[in-house]
């Protein structure tokens, strides 16, 4: 099979069972070349091993899967060699300074001696970490570090890169700072394979598949998330007694989402209208009241959708 | 097998290496301080020696003999005794370590220009004490059986044409075997190589699966030989420097040269050091923490130190542990490390222990290899 022109990554009926534990439930789906793809789940739900089975480093229990047109069974090799991993915590070496920590996985990927010197100072350029190249990993921020080992990761410029929640214990600002490295990979053809259990971060994805229990329940653009996925209106309503307000949506059957974002209630409604809403509220004795309708964000499709049976 | 992954690994152990002051302390500080502390112990200041006569023949060349231990610094007369059981007594309840027992006929046999005997017991259960007591015993008694002869004799007015002399009969109470600086130094070279030997090899991969930098070089392409001989050819340069380290201390401050080549003793070393780090690679299989790591090889440590000859004579045990330590590698290290360093002898007698350490060596590097491989493919 000539690795080209495949998917960067597809698998069939992906299953893995660790005794009567099923981690990874008959998972299908395939990655485009080029593109970034996130796998948005909770805590448990099986994403990293789902990665493990992608990088050829777990057998899966059932399924077949392939990576750059490798075979998950049996082309692991291959696959070890053109894949870029970073995993759930930052793998690197404390004891080792910024520098060496490159030049250790630059060796550990074969990388020419000739092109190493520049391809060192490229990604401490990256990394935001000129001078600080002789400093101690372990005397590096989250966000620094989150940077390096991403630096590490790609230090063979493989062509597919696979990260296990990257952005965990990571400020805002890095975060940001760390979408926007990802894309500019992207941009350069680099396809990107990220798991995640914050919602707004799947938004940088051009494709989001949700698994829970390890199974895929959903997976679309974050736009066509929005738009097909929720069942219902979303509404934001704000009021001066927020929690008086609050107790009596509660009350109603026919909404089958209602919580305080800030100062606002957020309430998603099957069917109906605001004049519903605000008629009720005034029924209610609730004066005052503003209600208007809202673009839904991820995170109230996400749970939307783990809400259904 | 690729050279350059191999070095990147080798490079980043020693790197490591230099920054760890855990580890830095286990190649350095522990086998100074272990050498020191056990070394000195034995190696205490002996002078003044509590010292009990039993003067049975009670003449002037006996008292002229007994004071002659005292008028050296070594032996103190703390008490003169009535009787040999008391002399014996003094040694049990240790008022003295030493007795001198001179018979009833040492001032006859003197006179008559005859071998005189006089005994000399030794309370072994400090052994540098008892070493001091019968070699400057032993030496007084060279120097002390002319004088005293001579002495008896102008007395008398008689020349001195006979061939007589002084015979001290030495007896070690309690540590017939005297264990000594000379015999323990050897051995304990052997016990800190193989401490350090298991634990680095244990403590190096086990800290990255700790730290889940494991898992970065499973998902690389390093394959799994080219790990373990990156972490284990780095371990046996450090134990081959704390070695040398080990015997230079041996000699500097314990008078304990190699008799024999030290070149040799490096090379017969190889085979013990790749069996022992085999023994720290399967630990690292095993082990989930460092503190699990730590136990494990404190738990090899015993029979190593137990059953090995270190402390009690092999020949001594109860056949069934003098089986079982023939499974043990100290048991040949040791022989290897007491012939070459106090007997001077060579691969031309110690081959059939060497050819043992090298069969332990292939068989444990063999099965931790593969469990190991498994652990990480
Ligand atoms: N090696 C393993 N042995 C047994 N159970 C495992 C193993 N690895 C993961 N699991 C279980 O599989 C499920 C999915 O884990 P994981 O893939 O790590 O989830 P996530 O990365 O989404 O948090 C969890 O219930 C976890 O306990
Ligand atoms: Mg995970």
């Amino acid at each position: 099979m000539t690795t080209d022109d495949a998917p960067a990554i597809e698998v069939h009926g992906l299953t893995k069972r660790f005794g009567d534990r099923i981690a990874v439930n008959d998972v299908t789906f395939d990655v485009k070349r080029g593109e970034v793809f996130a796998f948005l789940g909770p805590n448990g739900s099986g994403k990293s091993t789902t990665i493990r089975m992608l990088c050829g480093i777990l057998a899966p229990t059932e399924g077949t899967g392939r990576v750059l047109g490798y075979d998950i069974r049996t082309e692991q090799e291959y696959i070890k060699q053109n894949i870029g991993y970073m995993s759930q915590r930052f793998s690197l070496y404390e004891d080792l300074s910024v520098r060496e920590n490159l030049e250790f996985y630059a060796g550990i990927y074969a990388v020419p001696r000739a092109s190493l010197a520049a391809r060192v100072t490229e990604l401490i350029a990256m990394a935001g970490l000129q001078g600080r190249e002789d400093q101690l990993t372990a005397h590096l921020s989250g966000g620094w570090k989150q940077r390096l080992a991403l630096g590490c990761a790609i230090v063979h410029r493989p062509p597919l890169l696979f990260l296990d929640e990257p952005t965990a214990g990571v400020d805002p600002v890095s975060r940001r700072e760390f979408w926007t490295m990802i894309h500019e990979l992207a941009a350069n053809g680099v396809t990107v394979f990220a798991t995640t259990h914050y919602l707004d971060e799947a938004e940088h994805a051009a494709r989001v598949a949700m698994i829970h229990g390890g199974v895929l329940t959903a997976l679309a653009t974050p736009a066509d998330f929005k738009a097909h996925y929720l069942h219902g209106k979303l509404f934001a309503i704000r009021s001066a007694d927020t929690l008086r307000t609050l107790a009596m949506l509660q009350q109603r059957t026919d909404l089958s989402d209602v919580s305080l974002y800030g100062d606002a209630i957020h309430v998603l409604m099957q069917t109906g209208d605001r004049e519903d809403l605000e008629s009720a509220l005034r029924a209610a004795g609730i004066t005052g009241a503003t209600v208007e309708v809202i673009a839904p964000s991820l995170e109230d499709v996400f749970i939307s959708l783990m809400k259904r049976p | 097998m690729s050279l350059a992954r191999l070095w990147a690994i080798m490079r980043k152990e020693l790197i490591q290496v230099r920054r760890d002051r855990i580890t830095l302390a286990l190649v350095v500080g522990v086998p100074v301080m272990e050498l020191l502390m056990f070394g000195y112990a034995l190696n205490a200041v002996t002078d003044h020696i509590a010292t009990v006569v039993f003067d049975e023949s009670s003449t002037a060349s006996s008292r002229a003999f007994a004071q002659s231990f005292h008028n050296t610094d070594y032996f103190t007369i703390v008490r003169w005794t009535p009787s040999r059981e008391d002399a014996m007594r003094a040694i049990d309840a240790g008022e003295a370590k030493v007795a001198l027992i001179i018979p009833a006929n040492f001032g006859d046999q003197v006179l008559g220009g005859r071998p005189a005997t006089a005994q000399l017991i030794v309370d072994g259960s400090d052994p540098s004490v008892a070493q001091t007591a019968m070699f400057s015993g032993g030496l007084i008694s060279q120097v002390q059986s002319g004088a005293v002869t001579v002495e008896a004799l102008n007395r008398l007015g008689q020349s001195s044409n006979s061939r007589g002399g002084i015979d001290l009969r030495p007896v070690v109470l309690y540590n017939p075997r005297m264990l000594s600086v000379k015999f323990m130094v050897p051995a304990l070279i052997g016990l800190v190589l193989q401490m350090q030997g298991v634990l680095l090899t244990a403590l190096a991969v086990v800290r990255e699966r700790e730290r889940g930098t494991l898992e970065q070089l499973i998902v690389s392409p390093v394959k799994s030989g080219e790990l373990m001989l990156g972490k284990i050819l780095p371990n046996i340069v450090l134990c081959l420097f704390s070695t040398v380290m080990t015997l230079v201390i041996a000699r500097v401050l314990f008078n304990v040269p190699v008799v024999g080549s030290t070149v040799e003793l490096l090379l017969l070393t190889l085979p013990f050091l790749f069996g022992t780090l085999g023994i720290g690679l399967a630990i690292s299989v095993v082990a989930r923490n460092q503190a699990q790591a730590l136990q494990m090889t404190m738990f090899t440590l015993l029979p190593s130190i137990l059953l090995s000859g270190f402390l009690y004579a092999r020949e001594g045990m109860p056949l069934i542990f003098q089986w079982i330590s023939l499974a043990i590698p100290m048991t040949y290290y040791l022989q290897i490390l007491r012939g070459v360093i106090l007997k001077g002898v060579g691969i031309e007698v110690l081959w059939p222990q060497t050819l043992a350490l090298t069969v332990f060596a292939v068989v444990v590097m063999g099965v931790s290899v593969t469990r190991f491989r498994k652990t990480i493919e």
